[in-house]
């Protein structure tokens, strides 16, 4: 296998984007992203959508969207793993290149969710769960992050201030995020007296429905300055793993094992531990999920997540800072390009190119991206090349 | 050969409303209404009960106190004027969800309050007959009374199931008769959400004019008197028709209470006399004798006499009781409450 | 709108909760399974749940999705059953404040969803307070 690196990103801002199409946001970041290489073409691409069907009635986005880049005929292909299908779209991409099968693939993820009413949008983001055996019954997304929390809070004793701490750390974050599609402070007094969305969930504890896409390109190590003058980040590991599609299966159902599972493999190939890590995105769709994550990623001890934010240790200045794009909570989650997304902010910190949240001296960087309640996680982890 | 009850349950909703919260949103005077009905609160379904679901709880319960495989039921007759389909059995879901399916036959019955008597009556007619060993007949509704209507005091929900077989009978039945003539006292045409009624007409010459002699024939055919019976059990649209008819008939007080449930209840339409017998089941001891008489518009009683026998005392905990339902942990609610459940509100059409 | 076919193919677990027993090593798979995820074996019998059993976790659906938006609020579950399955359903008649976790509840037979005004009605089970 080559060693593949990222040598260009792309997103755009994100947000209910009235004015702009499924098409048109997805090419736009896939504009930009080969702007930012350099490069003239794309052998290959890869595309994240959950649910082009629910949400604007379009399927078949791999041609559809190589034709909107002006790329046919190259091979498109759409993936799908609910919330993580970015991921593994870009899992994919990295497989294609290490492979030695193609030098130039492209990345994406896209969704363009506000087209639907917020109904129809709960629904659309349910069939990440089991159709029959949990939505079947009226359950929703944050309603079964709500079932997690509440273990996680009766077992561990995470407190809803501790949830509301996380929300109010990727808001600060994402306050410094040109791209955030709400990147306005709250406080945690703030998320704690929002309305009730799925108890013991508050609407301030969720992510948003949003519209965006983001893209990546990818390339083998070793012919980075054919393409490009762009100081690549190398792809140290790239691991997926699944579990049980319904929460009520899981052994436990206030850890996310999927994560767990997929990130022991990713450390093993990139040859560090949680330490060696500079900064994490993790995918905070909820707050409890993001306390959940890092427990899984073992930068706390299980049980710990719920100080972490409070405490100051996940902040910006912290020893271990999470989601320094804000999040999804506060960037914004369209749900196919929230993986690819992960890459564009943890490429941008590795290049010293963020500004006012710039991580300082950011050698290794780890994203996380998981699908439904964490019936699949994409872990990848990246390294800068001086 | 001795046919009867083999196994019975009922099933109760546990929300209710008060008559002093629906007269308070018409303006009525709720201490008239309460003494004019002679009832205080009635049940009320919630959105996800219905006359199947009510019924497969009833039938369940029956068939835990039956003990004989659901396999072994040869017929279901659902008698109800709220079956949720229009054109689609509720026998058919309820015999699948007990696991009676599929060497059974099903019918959905409908006489206004009478259709549960009815199925019981031509479930107990299958077995003597010898067409079967098994069959079970329910009386389910989850009536409704038009807004601001006299029925909205009493229109209530619940269900009442009888497996009739000839082995280990818990109530013999030792005689039925019926009684029936053209009479338009209550009725809903097509299409219409809320039935209607002719008021005082609905009285004299339609309940008591059938019930009555219902029972009347029913005593001369099985040479009976009143006190032959421990218990009696009447049709009951409100507190006190069942009482008065009851009277005339020469029953006692004493007689009618533990059958009496309408006063808590509100009406149950086609689940009415067969809770009623439920709720007599669950205390009768053996060698007491039961007389029972339904009561549908349009108009028709159909009149049972029963005798319990000593199977009856293993079986009477085996389920829940009826009265234990109907007196446990009743959920109170508004008028509000009670419209959005009941499907009264106008809301936005998809 | 779930429809007919996928409606009707999947009454055995709704309407009678109809599991598969594993004949290799006991495990229960509700629903039913073609392979057991813990012993590989392809030979089930099959098994009827338990139909009580204790509240695991829950929540209180505030914001639902289509199809639910008039039922809302309205309690959801994961049921541990007394047979060691546990189940995702509604947790009927109960007030959010007097629910908690460890709570014994019983199975009743409710209608869960109906595909609009004039769709098929689909029966199941939910649970209330035992």
């Amino acid at each position: 296998m080559r060693d593949v690196a990222v040598i260009g990103v792309g997103m755009n801002k994100w947000g209910e984007l009235w004015n702009d199409s499924h098409r048109t946001i997805w090419t736009d970041a896939a504009l930009k992203a080969i702007e930012d290489a350099g490069v003239d073409r794309v052998d290959s691409m890869y595309v994240g959508c959950m649910s082009g069907g629910l949400f604007v009635g379009q399927e078949h986005l791999g041609a559809m969207l190589a034709d909107q880049l002006g790329m046919g005929p190259i091979p498109g292909t759409r993936v799908e793993s609910a919330c993580a299908s970015g991921g593994l779209a870009f899992r994919l991409a990295y497989m294609e290149v290490a492979s030695g099968m193609s030098d130039i693939v492209l990345a994406s993820g896209v969704e363009k969710m506000t087209d639907v009413d917020g109904a129809a949008a709960t629904y659309a983001l349910s069939t990440a769960a089991d159709q029959e055996y949990e939505c079947f019954h009226g359950i929703t997304f944050p309603g079964l992050y709500a079932m997690m929390a509440r273990v996680h809070m009766s077992r561990y004793g995470t407190t809803q201030k501790q949830l509301a701490e996380v929300a109010a750390k990727n808001h600060a974050n994402g306050s410094l995020n040109p791209n955030a599609q709400f990147p306005m402070k709250v406080t945690a007094e703030q998320v704690m007296n929002s309305p009730a969305v799925a108890d013991p969930l508050r609407l301030l504890d969720c992510s948003p429905i949003t519209d965006g896409a983001a893209a990546a390109i990818l390339v083998p190590l070793d012919k980075v300055k054919e393409f490009t003058k762009n100081t690549p980040v190398r792809i140290a590991a790239s691991a997926h793993a699944t579990d049980t599609m319904a929460l009520h299966d899981r052994g436990d159902i206030a850890a996310i094992e999927s994560t767990a599972r997929a990130a022991e493999k990713a450390y093993a190939q990139a040859g560090i531990g949680p330490k060696d890590l500079s900064f994490c995105e993790v995918h905070d769709c909820f707050t409890i999920s993001e306390i959940m994550a890092i427990e899984a990623l073992g930068l706390v001890e299980k049980g710990q997540g719920g100080a972490a934010a409070e405490s100051g240790l996940t902040a910006l200045s912290g020893k271990m800072p999470v989601n320094p794009s804000g999040g999804l909570k506060s960037k914004g989650h369209p749900v196919g390009a929230t993986g690819v997304a992960q890459v564009y902010e943890i490429v941008n910190q590795l290049r010293g190119n963020s500004d006012k949240r710039q991580i300082k001296d950011a050698h290794w960087a780890l994203a996380q991206n998981m699908g439904g309640t964490g019936a699949s996680s994409l872990v990848h982890i990246f390294e800068r090349l001086s | 050969m001795d046919v009867g009850i083999v196994g019975y349950g009922a099933y109760v909703p546990r929300h209710r409303i008060k008559v002093e919260e629906i007269a308070k949103v018409w303006g009525a005077d709720a201490p008239t209404y309460k003494k004019g009905l002679m009832l205080g609160e009635k049940s009320v379904p919630s959105p996800d009960q219905d006359v199947i679901t009510m019924s497969v709880e009833a039938a369940r319960h029956a068939l835990t106190r039956s003990g004989i495989d659901a396999n072994k039921i040869g017929a279901i007759y659902i008698g109800s004027e709220s079956h949720p389909y229009a054109v689609k059995p509720s026998g058919t879901i309820v015999a699948d969800a007990i696991g009676a399916t599929p060497n059974i036959h099903c019918a959905d019955m409908e006489f206004a309050c009478k259709a549960g008597t009815e199925g019981m009556f031509v479930a107990m007619s299958l077995v003597k007959a010898g067409e079967m060993d098994y069959a079970l007949g329910i009386g389910a509704d989850t009536s409704q009374g038009a807004p601001g209507d006299a029925l909205e005091y009493s229109a209530a929900a619940g269900a009442a199931a009888f497996i009739m077989g000839k082995e280990k009978v818990l109530a013999v039945c030792e005689h039925t008769h019926a009684h029936m003539t053209d009479t338009p006292d209550f009725w809903r045409r097509e299409y219409q959400h809320y039935p209607r009624h002719a008021g005082r007409f609905t009285g004299e010459p339609a309940y008591f004019d059938h019930v009555v002699p219902c029972g009347r024939g029913l005593l001369e055919k099985s040479g009976t008197t009143p006190k032959d019976f421990q218990w009696a059990v009447f049709h009951q649209p409100n507190g006190k028709f069942p009482m008065r008819a009851g009277k005339k008939l020469g029953f006692s007080t004493e007689q009618m209470k533990q059958g009496w449930l309408a006063p808590i209840l509100g009406n149950t339409y086609s689940g009415s006399s067969p809770m009623g017998l439920s709720a007599v089941l669950d205390v009768a001891k053996p060698g007491d004798r039961i007389f029972m008489v339904s009561y549908g518009s349009g108009s028709g009683s159909d009149g049972f006499i029963f005798r319990v026998t000593d199977e009856i005392a293993k079986v009477q905990k085996a389920a829940p009781q009826t009265r234990e339902q109907l007196e446990d942990n009743p959920i109170y609610i508004d008028y509000g409450t009670y419209a959005k459940y009941r499907g009264k509100i106008r809301m936005l059409e998809d | 709108m779930i429809g007919s076919p996928r409606s009707w193919r999947e009454k055995p677990q709704r309407y009678r909760y109809e599991a598969g027993k594993c004949s290799g090593c006991s495990k229960i798979f509700f629903p039913p399974r073609l392979v057991c995820d813990a012993c590989g074996s392809k030979t089930f019998e099959t098994q009827v749940l338990a139909q009580t059993g204790v509240v695991e976790t829950f929540t209180i659906i505030e914001v639902a999705p289509s199809g639910f938006t008039d039922e809302a609020p309205y309690a959801v579950g994961i049921i541990k059953l007394d047979d060691g399955v546990k189940v995702t359903a509604q947790i009927a008649d109960c007030k959010p404040e007097e629910l908690k976790l460890g709570d014994k509840v019983r199975l009743e037979f409710r209608k869960v969803t109906e595909d609009g005004a004039s769709g098929i009605l689909h029966y199941g089970y939910k649970f209330v307070l035992a």
